[in-house]
């Protein structure tokens, strides 16, 4: 797995490319870490790239979703395959989490009110 | 076509279960959305003897078998040796309790759970047989 993070238009997008599973997942954990750490408001996830996700990188995710509401974060996944969208329905946090099709859908979502 | 892996107790090694079990279940006519699912259930198991009954001892090993038992049901068995765990026993914590305490795990049994039809926790000796089984439709 393979993860970079840019600052794009006021938005801090991070995209993971791979797979996140159990022996990756901290490192997913530790660059949203960082970006709240910066003080970003504005965070999208990029999985346009992302092949698998299993319940570790679900868990992380989850884990944030306390903090970035009590620090007024915004937090958006977009471009998730059919098959990775599946993993988070399967769940239900398709109903918890901010996810967009296309990277303009996130950035709207993000600066939303 | 081989249906049998035996992968030593190390996470990085997960790839290589879900590699197997994808070209497995592909190779067998069963849609995407409906193996990538299996692939998740089996890969969230390994991962949880791996982590916690074998503490990612390399020495330690897991065996994953796969069979079409009927002309509509996949079922896998994943097997160790040690203390075991009845995972169909496991109590499922709420995902909000999970998001409240901030934890990071906990909800790959809840996959397990959803995903497949059937969960049994067998014993015999010093060795433990997890089961599992899903009904497919095979193309």
């Amino acid at each position: 797995m393979h993860i970079s993070s840019v600052l794009e238009d006021g938005n801090y997008v991070i995209a993971v490319d791979g797979d996140v599973d159990a022996s990756s997942s901290i490192r997913l954990d530790e660059a949203i870490a960082q970006a709240i750490q910066e003080g970003q408001q504005h965070i999208l996830i990029d999985c346009e790239n992302l092949n698998y996700i299993s319940s570790a990188g679900l868990g992380v995710f989850m884990s944030y979703i306390e903090e970035l509401k009590t620090k007024n974060i915004r937090m958006v996944l977009f471009g998730l395959s059919e098959r990775v969208a599946n993993v988070f329905k399967v769940l239900g946090l398709d109903q918890l989490l901010n996810i967009k099709e296309t990277k303009d859908q996130a950035k709207q979502r993000a600066h939303e009110q | 076509m081989n249906n049998r892996l035996k992968i030593p107790c190390q996470k990085e090694k997960l790839r290589d279960v879900r590699s197997f079990v994808e070209n497995f279940l592909r190779q067998h006519g069963i849609s995407e959305i409906e193996a990538g699912e299996m692939v998740l259930a089996v890969d969230e198991v390994c991962a949880n003897l791996m982590i916690h009954s074998h503490q990612c001892n390399p020495k330690k090993h897991i065996g994953v078998q796969i069979n079409i038992t009927k002309a509509d049901e996949v079922q896998f068995e994943i097997s160790d040796y040690g203390v075991g765990f009845n995972f169909c026993r496991y109590k499922e914590p709420s995902l909000e309790d999970i998001i409240k305490e901030k934890k990071k795990g906990g909800v790959g049994l809840i996959l397990v759970r959803r995903i497949m039809d059937t969960m049994e926790f067998i014993r015999k000796a010093n060795r433990n047989v997890y089961r599992m089984a899903k009904k497919v439709e095979i193309s």
